[in-house]
């Protein structure tokens, strides 16, 4: 191997085929409000936990939906279940309960 | 499916190409990278096909490269380039056809900043009078040189000796094709098909018998992105890009990869070897790569031209592989010489690309 100076980096792509997408669809089933979420990223702005650790239900739901799993609950362990990103949702999610939900399903 | 109403939705993606009487510009990096790609356009179109195609020692680089580098402002290049167009109304020609895809891009940037901004004109019309004495003149046409092929592409389909068909089997070769990005991604109705479906490449190949690869990556950038690739720290960006592509395509098993522009078949060539020699992997078969060509290489090769004759030794990846798929027939003791049977030398054997 010759070292040139530089290298390839890691990919970002996403295999959407290669992934598990069926316990998402599980998600969906038991919680059909997850479809509604628009990114718009109100949960993440009043979110009292991201103040100091990275917390995020809208890049939650992403991942999720990506197959990255553990990136996924790596931003909901910090979750407080406080409530305000249920309250300021436009969408009328109840992101509260979605947590619980995914705990549920994706959680060890 | 209301086939009238696709043949207008198409219409508005197609490019008005003249027929003949062009001013052609050469790249400056291209008769480096494929040495004989240009003089094979000059003598397909002038020879062969016997058009009017008009070329100039006087001409000079488009500053595009020192343009794209952040090294000039863009006044400076849309000066060059304002004498560039002089010199075409200088020896009576109306259409302009460029060798480059960075060019032509920047072409259409100068061009639509003109039209924008008139008194932006009105002072690189000043400054080119005052350095050059030259009549400040715009094309009529602007079209790139794979526009050329690609409206002759039938003219040069009936005069040809292979087509992109594998001899031993039968099949049509599989084609990836790969459109620089300064063709029809900045400015979609300069290009054949726009930005969303470029046709340019892809009407030659099904013209000349072979199969086009639909992959994932297919409008992805090789990666060259003249400061990714002109800063070395930088270079991992672009050989990244290149990677994402090649594990894109590695499952449809292609055969060859066909480009229009001058930074794309370089990279794409020579980032094979970084790769086989940095990851240890290859793309191709048997520890060969997919070897890349530009379109005229191609349309050569289709008329029967040497592979020798069209420079394909310079390429990083063996042809060899592709010309006896398509049963062209060369003679490997003279790959490496050049005029006159004069020995170039050979190049040093990498370690894991074939």
């Amino acid at each position: 191997m010759i070292d040139f100076g530089f290298s390839v980096s890691p990919s970002s792509r996403i295999n959407l085929d290669s992934v598990d997408r069926e316990s998402f669809a599980a998600l969906a089933k038991l919680e059909p409000d997850v479809l509604k979420c628009m990114a718009c990223g109100s949960c993440s702005a009043s979110c009292t936990a991201s103040q100091f650790e990275p917390t995020s239900v809208r890049r939650a739901i992403l991942s999720l939906q990506n197959g990255q799993v553990e990136q996924a609950l790596d931003l909901l362990k910090g979750c407080m279940m406080c409530g305000k990103c249920t309250m300021v949702c436009p969408r009328g999610i109840n992101t509260r309960h979605l947590i619980i939900s995914i705990q549920k399903i994706y959680g060890k | 499916m209301i086939y009238e109403g696709k043949k207008k939705i198409w219409a508005d993606y197609q490019k008005e190409i003249p027929e003949d009487h062009y001013f052609y510009v050469r790249s400056c990096i291209r008769q480096s990278f494929f040495p004989a790609s240009e003089a094979t356009f000059l003598d397909i179109t002038r020879n062969k096909l016997g058009k009017d195609i008009f070329e100039t020692k006087h001409h000079t680089t488009c500053g595009g490269i020192a343009y794209h580098s952040d090294a000039i402002p863009q006044e400076t290049s849309m000066t060059i380039i304002a004498r560039q167009f002089a010199l075409m109304k200088k020896y009576g020609y109306e259409n302009y056809v460029c060798s480059c895809i960075t060019s032509f891009g920047l072409y259409c940037e100068t061009l639509e900043t003109w039209r924008e901004y008139p008194e932006l004109q009105q002072k690189i019309a000043d400054n080119l009078w005052k350095s050059c004495r030259l009549e400040f003149a715009k094309p009529k046409f602007l079209v790139h040189a794979s526009d050329l092929i690609f409206k002759y592409r039938m003219q040069i389909a009936a005069k040809s000796k292979f087509k992109l068909v594998n001899q031993k089997t039968g099949e049509p070769l599989r084609v990836v094709e790969h459109i620089g990005c300064h063709y029809s991604k900045m400015f979609p109705s300069k290009g054949v098909g726009g930005a969303e479906y470029p046709y340019v490449l892809v009407g030659m190949i099904e013209a000349w018998g072979g199969q086009i690869i639909d992959y994932p990556e297919r409008r992805h950038c090789c990666g060259f992105g003249f400061r990714q690739y002109l800063i070395k720290g930088n270079r991992g960006y672009s050989v990244s890009n290149t990677h994402k592509k090649f594990e894109s395509m590695e499952p449809y098993k292609p055969d060859m990869i066909i480009t229009n522009c001058p930074g794309c078949p370089y990279f794409l060539d020579r980032w094979q070897y970084v790769i086989a020699e940095t990851q240890g992997k290859t793309y191709g078969e048997n520890g060969h790569g997919i070897p890349v060509f530009t379109y005229e290489e191609v349309a050569g090769l289709v008329m029967g031209y040497d592979p020798w004759d069209l420079g394909l030794q310079t390429h990083q990846v063996s042809v060899e592989p592709l010309l006896d798929k398509m049963g062209i027939p060369y003679d490997p003791a003279k790959k490496y010489l050049g005029r006159n049977g004069k020995d170039l030398g050979q190049p040093g054997k990498p370690h894991c690309l074939k």
